[in-house]
């Protein structure tokens, strides 16, 4: 019921993600959401890394640009500090973001840039061959982890809360129209907005962890997510392991952009 | 049943990649596997457009349209 092919670079599909992969099920909620702003398709930049998840630009008919690994989001800064009139929008990845991008991320953050940053979390390296990534669960086994994972994996969602993000989400494959609406208030949001969707990877981390189809893994992310309000009421061990979903900050800031220009006008009448 | 919504399955099998989300998820089986695992109209008529498939299927797959 939902045109998708306005949005789509129909001559790029099918697209290069594996059966059932979590990304497609993101990005048609991205493009869902993206239409509920009724923006102009030529004012939207779409940037991203490099992954599985980077991938998502090239099949999105906005101005998009895909760049260096770890660096969409210093890409986007410089587009949005150049045009502030477009609406940047970063797809990027939990290695992307938070390993090699992991500094350009919490700065972005901390600056309260006007960007929305959509994160695939999929818990692994998944185009290089299922290496473990900064969000790779405890316990869990990954190419490089067989004999199970033994780091304490990154909360994504405390990492942008502490950088200081002015929108801060969480949501998963399992819940698509959650993860539109989220997606849809982050994109409403002035300033720095993040949106982790928790996705499957049963092909690099499904396949070693006892979840061969997407069915399963999906069903495996459902089970182990409660929202915001059920998790305030569970004890701290309970929360072990769990995805919490739902929105965890929503507040206004002054925007970078518009902080700088201001200063550049003082300066340039005299003011300083 | 009169005032029953009919729906139209429209599944573009150049871009479905057989990874069963579609029908796995469809709550009254109004879709199911071919021999090779794609997506394939089982029976329209139960369709009750929840959009499960449309929303799950990663693939732009499986399209449902409202008869008018």
């Amino acid at each position: 019921m939902f045109d998708y092919a306005e949005y789509l670079r129909l001559d790029k599909l099918p697209h290069i993600w594996c059966y059932g992969c979590g990304n497609g099920i993101i990005l048609k909620g991205a493009i869902r959401a993206i239409d509920k702003m009724g923006w102009e398709k030529d004012s939207v930049m779409a940037v991203s890394g490099i992954g599985c998840s980077s991938r998502a630009t090239g099949y999105l008919d906005f101005n998009s640009l895909h760049t260096l690994h770890g660096r969409a989001i210093p890409f986007a800064t410089g587009i949005k500090m150049a045009k502030p009139e477009l609406n940047v929008i970063v797809f990027t990845g939990d290695g992307d973001a938070t390993a090699i991008g992991g500094n350009h991320f919490i700065h972005a953050a901390r600056r309260n840039i006007n960007l929305t940053v959509i994160l695939f979390n999929n818990n692994i390296y998944g185009m290089t061959g299922g290496q473990y990534s900064p969000t790779t669960p405890k316990g869990y086994f990954a190419s490089t982890a067989p004999y199970g994972h033994i780091d304490p994996s990154f909360d994504i969602v405390e990492l942008a809360l502490g950088a200081g993000a002015t929108f801060v989400a969480r949501s998963t494959v399992a819940n698509p129209r959650e993860m539109e609406k989220v997606i849809h208030e982050g994109l409403k949001n002035k300033g720095f907005s993040l949106i982790e969707v928790v996705s499957n990877c049963h092909e690099r981390f499904g396949k070693r962890n006892k979840m061969k189809s997407p069915y399963e893994m999906i069903e495996w992310i459902r089970s182990r997510s409660v929202s915001k309000v059920k998790a305030e009421s569970m004890e701290a061990e309970e929360r072990e392991g769990k995805i919490i979903t739902g929105i965890f900050r929503q507040e206004t800031r002054p925007e970078y952009v518009e902080t700088y220009d201001e200063l550049v006008l003082k300066k340039a009448r005299g003011g300083i | 049943m009169a005032g029953k919504k009919e729906f139209l399955i429209k599944i573009n099998l150049d871009f479905c990649k057989a990874c069963g989300l579609c029908y796995s998820y469809c709550p009254t089986k109004a879709i199911g596997p071919d021999k090779e695992f794609r997506a394939s109209v089982v029976d329209a008529d139960k369709c009750i457009g929840c959009l499960q498939c449309e929303n799950y299927c990663p693939d732009f797959a499986i399209e449902i349209e409202e008869i008018k």
